[in-house]
């Protein structure tokens, strides 16, 4: 009797959540057919899977929010209508296959390829395959875009960010003795770590110490924080994203060490991390695309209306996706085509015009292509002063 | 036809005949849909990984169901069939043009690798008495992760390459990287079809479901029930333990290089603890030592998140609310009342058989 109980009140849940969602989604898809019959053929149809849950959703979310904003500004002004979708893949391999195949379904024209750097490999064959142009804002790896000549990045490729930043160093001369911290199940670290280490050579940049860590261990850093310390390394630099520099910028500050640290854009973020106390971020360095602070008029109106609609800072994550969006914008004006055409044309005419196009975008002024799909921007140095990133 | 019906009355009969009725006429439903072109892209690629996932749900249920030992890590034997068959896909591109018979040869490989790590950790564990296999698997699902991890395989006109924690060979002119550490496998050829998975399937049960009504299964089955029974008839019961396992890690590995080559990039996070679990759900949802129902159970919460990207932000609370839903149902008397009704429908049935025959 409990049991059927229990059943009863199982099903009346469940009815109660469906109904709910039932009517959210109803909105949601009037919104759609509204959008849809304004420009009915007329909006291109760009689709961008992101991890909208799980352990990645900050940078999912970030990407999408920035998107729509940049696609409900470009359609306000008239012209190139945009009708955005983003389909969530977890950050998991499997479920981006899935959530292409399902904007695929939906008549995607379009791709803002995926968020994260694997799950955006294992898609970008399949665009690869389908001649579907795609732009990335964030999967950084060069897997991403090798071998195919119709994947485009905005961001930096993994191993530009390394030689940059060792480039940097050493002409800043910012520190003599290097110690690296890296996470080495991880694409994006491991990338970054191995062409630090191979540009600090050519540089003359002495690296001391090289320590790793995983994704289980990413809670206790005394061990990397005591070798750099016991063998005198005067920086450390942290190719990461920032949720484990934080923990580190906290433990070394308990433990007394205080060397100059220095990150790369997945840093780009520390200063909004919970309960974690931003004067310990004072003098951090990062090398990174987007400054939220910037006074230039796109920044400041971006910043202002993600703030007002989200209440926070937007990311980098956020900026590179409001700059895809834009950058679509411009080449398919300049490309004079049609949304009524097929995904395969406008493939053609938007490898055409990026590889030929400069873009000016809040994440860098004149950005160009190569063949190879990679960006060429020029990376800046920011500081931490003040609770506020400031440019070196 | 008598034959037949005969069969179809027995217990195990009527299981054999449903697992591949299921299976069969599935398949025909869906290749007819593909060939008319009324399938979404999305279902279509959802069709291998499904036929991995029932493959993986039938042969943990051997061990969970059938022999009655928990296993935690199953998803380790799949990612040593994945990996193992990537190797063998990659490197055999250029003396093997034909696709399928690479892909017959992962699988091979796959399922020979994975045995032997099935024997590996059968053999300590399975003498013991007690839930240290559900321990010892937890661990070495964990332990295949991160040594995938920090695994270097090339491939260049010498030979295959292998080196731990990090690159230590140079790989000649026109040589390629198989296995780059933590960044996983990329560029892979995608070989798996659906026919391919279909066929798997078929010769999963087959050997499976025969393997669980022959005298083997029987013995499997008695260790499970009472070991000191089976012990006293003179059974060895780590013999048919290990059996079990052993065959169930095959599969495993199967499942995994037809997985695997269904992507072009693949990292061993994919086959973490999250995975081990959700192919357990896949077999206690299906019922324990119930093959059909492992493969309803697998093919259905495979489809489900995928069928509830309409509702979006929800997706994964109602997935979880149905998985609630379903586990009640399995428990519920009102099953219990269908079930009954099912079977005395069975003897009335039998009863007018008998008096027809009589």
């Amino acid at each position: 009797m409990k049991k059927s109980l229990s059943m009863l009140l199982a099903g009346m849940m469940l009815v109660g959540t469906l109904a709910g969602c039932g009517g959210n989604t109803a909105s949601t898809d009037n919104a759609g057919s509204e959008d849809g019959s304004t420009a009915s053929g007329a909006a291109f149809k760009i689709g961008g899977t992101s991890p909208l849950t799980g352990d990645a959703a900050i940078y999912g979310n970030a990407v999408k929010r920035g998107a729509e904003i940049a696609a409900e500004e470009i359609n306000a002004k008239g012209g190139v209508q945009i009708e955005l979708k983003f389909e969530d893949d977890e950050n998991n391999t499997e479920k981006a296959v899935n959530a292409y195949n399902t904007l695929k379904d939906w008549g995607m024209q379009l791709s803002l390829g995926s968020v994260t750097s694997k799950p955006c490999e294992a898609i970008s064959t399949d665009l690869n395959a389908d001649r579907i142009f795609a732009l990335t804002p964030s999967a950084s790896s060069v897997a991403t875009t090798e071998g195919k000549d119709n994947v485009f990045q905005m961001c930096f490729a993994d191993p530009n960010q390394g030689t940059a930043s060792a480039e940097y160093i050493a002409d800043q001369k910012l520190g003599t003795k290097i110690a690296i911290i890296w996470k080495n199940d991880d694409v994006y670290s491991t990338g970054i770590h191995d062409k630090f280490v191979a540009e600090a050579e050519v540089k003359g940049l002495e690296i001391v110490s090289d320590t790793t860590f995983t994704d289980a261990s990413a809670t206790d850093f005394s061990v990397q924080l005591n070798d750099a310390k016991d063998k005198g390394a005067d920086l450390v630099f942290l190719p990461m994203y920032y949720t484990p520099a934080s923990l580190i910028l906290t433990q070394a500050n308990a433990m007394g060490y205080a060397p100059k640290f220095f990150g790369v854009d997945g840093m780009d973020g520390i200063l909004t991390v919970e309960n974690f106390d931003k004067s310990l971020a004072e003098g951090v360095m990062l090398l990174t695309p987007f400054n939220a602070d910037a006074t230039d008029d796109k920044t400041v109106a971006f910043v202002t209306k993600y703030k007002e609609l989200y209440g926070e800072v937007p990311n980098q994550f956020a900026a590179d996706a409001y700059d895809c969006v834009y950058a679509y914008a411009q080449a398919l004006e300049a490309a004079e085509v049609t949304p009524d055409m097929s995904a395969e044309e406008l493939c053609t005419a938007m490898i055409e015009q990026f590889t030929s196009m400069t873009f000016n975008g809040l994440t860098g002024e004149n950005m160009t292509w190569d063949t190879t799909g990679a960006v060429s921007k020029s990376p800046k140095g920011m500081v931490i002063e003040n609770g506020a990133y400031v440019g070196m | 036809m008598n034959k037949l019906k005969k069969y179809a009355s027995t217990r195990s009969g009527r299981d054999t005949l449903l697992s591949f009725g299921i299976v069969i006429v599935a398949f025909i439903v869906v290749q007819t849909l593909v060939l008319t072109g009324s399938l979404s892209s999305s279902m279509k690629g959802l069709l291998v990984p499904i036929c991995s996932y029932i493959i993986m749900a039938v042969s943990l249920n051997l061990t969970v169901g059938i022999l009655g030992e928990l296993s935690l890590g199953h998803a380790g034997f799949m990612s040593v069939g994945a990996f193992a068959g990537i190797v063998v896909t990659t490197s055999l591109a250029d003396t093997v043009p034909s696709g399928t018979v690479r892909l017959i040869l992962a699988i091979i490989v796959g399922a020979i690798c994975a045995a032997i790590a099935g024997v590996i950790v059968g053999v300590p564990v399975l003498r013991l008495k007690g839930d240290y296999l559900a321990i010892v698997t937890l661990a070495f699902g964990e332990i295949i992760k991160n040594i995938i991890n920090v695994l270097y395989v090339g491939k260049d006109a010498s030979g295959l390459h292998f080196s731990i924690l990090e690159q230590k060979f140079e790989l000649a002119e026109g040589g390629k990287m198989i296995i780059n550490g933590p960044m996983g496998v990329s560029g892979v050829s995608k070989l798996s079809s659906f026919t391919a998975g279909f066929v798997l399937i078929l010769i999963t049960l087959f050997i499976i479901l025969n393997l669980i009504n022959s005298r083997a299964g029987r013995a499997i089955m008695s260790v499970r029930d009472n070991k000191i029974a089976a012990d006293s008839i003179g059974i060895s019961t780590t013999h048919y333990k290990l059996m079990a396992f052993v065959i169930s890690a095959a599969f495993a590995g199967m499942a995994g290089a037809l997985y695997a080559m269904n992507y072009s990039t693949i990292t061993a996070a994919k086959f973490d603890f999250n995975t081990s679990i959700l192919i357990l759900v896949f077999v206690v949802l299906g019922g324990l030592g119930n093959i059909w129902g492992s493969i309803i159970a697998a093919t259905l919460l495979t489809l489900l998140p995928e069928l509830l990207r309409a509702v979006n932000t929800y997706r994964m609370l109602i997935y979880a609310i149905l998985l609630i839903a379903m586990m009640l149902f399995n428990n519920s008397s009102l099953k219990q009342r269908l079930l009954e009704k099912r079977g005395m429908k069975q003897m009335r049935k039998l009863e007018q058989q008998e008096k027809g025959g009589a």
